[in-house]
């Protein structure tokens, strides 16, 4: 049996953390804006978000921050997902834990658009 | 809602919203004595009594609060049906404790559902919170305590790393699963 993770181990990671924060001063690159009112939550925010988490983690990407935004009014859309590139903010609706995943590989790490889920840009 | 642990999530934003800085959520559940009871605590700005009635009928939600316990109608009517109920007491510029409650056995209870995703979801957006988070299941307990954490890694900011934040939603789920001896969620 896998042997229960303990909080030390969490020592540990700071020290990895120090290091991916050293390297970003003060701002992020990205960031990763989930919209989580109950609209959202019912319509699979959570899920989305943990795609997004899982996705950075893998590509052991650490110049994005995840911030939680209002509701923009667009409940037909949700979950809605706004990615803050490059002084530009592209908002995409519809967000299923596969789109998410999708959004992180070409949008967040690689600046490319992932036009066919894009619902606004501002 | 499908699962219990979205409503906690739906609850506990409604937290944030008020502009809590401290949040505790406690989950208690006990099969011999047969309840589920789910408390969460802000700090937040409150309401008055007349808000509380009305986030509750959702047919006279004026639109500047329809952001606002929009989910709740619904897991009252829920937690009534199974032999249970919710309580709210709120003060304004105080807080806001929310208690719902179910008969654990009950065959039309939702089931709790991936709470380890809502618990990291909640930290995940909100790093700079101090969110208290006590499950209880027939007398084994687990705590975590995002102050205690912040403590750990330094600051709010390490809070924020995903390798971090993978390993927190790996250990809240392993600890869960522990105090549901063994089981994923809690299920059968």
């Amino acid at each position: 049996m896998e042997k229960i993770k303990s909080i030390e181990e969490l020592r540990k990671l700071r020290e990895h953390a120090r290091e991916s924060l050293k390297v970003r001063s003060g701002e992020t690159k990205v960031k990763i804006m989930v919209s989580m009112g109950t609209v959202g939550i019912a319509a699979g925010a959570r899920d989305t978000l943990m795609a997004i988490i899982s996705e950075l983690e893998k590509r052991e990407y650490h110049d994005a921050q995840i911030v939680e935004r209002g509701s923009l009014g667009l409940d037909r859309e949700e979950p809605v997902v706004a990615v803050e590139r490059d002084k530009k903010t592209v908002f995409y609706g519809k967000v299923t834990p596969e789109v998410a995943r999708e959004i992180v590989a070409q949008h967040v790490i690689n600046g490319q658009i992932v036009s066919e889920w894009v619902i606004a840009k501002e | 809602m499908k699962e219990l642990s979205l409503n906690i999530l739906d609850i506990v934003e409604n937290s944030i919203k008020s502009g809590a800085k401290n949040i505790n959520l406690e989950i208690e559940e006990d099969n011999v004595k047969d309840f589920l009871v789910i408390t969460v605590k802000d700090d937040g700005k409150g309401m008055d009594d007349e808000f509380v009635r009305i986030i509750f009928d959702p047919f006279t939600t004026t639109s500047t609060n329809k952001k606002v316990g929009l989910g709740l109608p619904l897991l009252r009517e829920e937690a009534e049906n199974c032999g249970g109920g919710i309580e709210i007491q709120s003060e304004k510029e105080k807080g806001t404790i929310v208690v719902v409650k179910f008969k654990h056995s009950h065959i039309d209870r939702p089931p709790m559902g991936d709470l380890a995703s809502t618990i990291l979801t909640i930290i995940a957006t909100n790093p700079e919170i101090n969110f208290l988070y006590v499950h209880k299941v027939n007398g084994k307990i687990f705590k975590l305590s995002t102050k205690e954490i912040r403590e750990i890694v330094g600051d709010t900011a390490a809070l924020r790393d995903v390798t971090i934040l993978k390993w927190l939603g790996d250990y809240v789920r392993e600890n869960i699963k522990t105090l549901y001896g063994g089981k994923e969620n809690g299920k059968n």
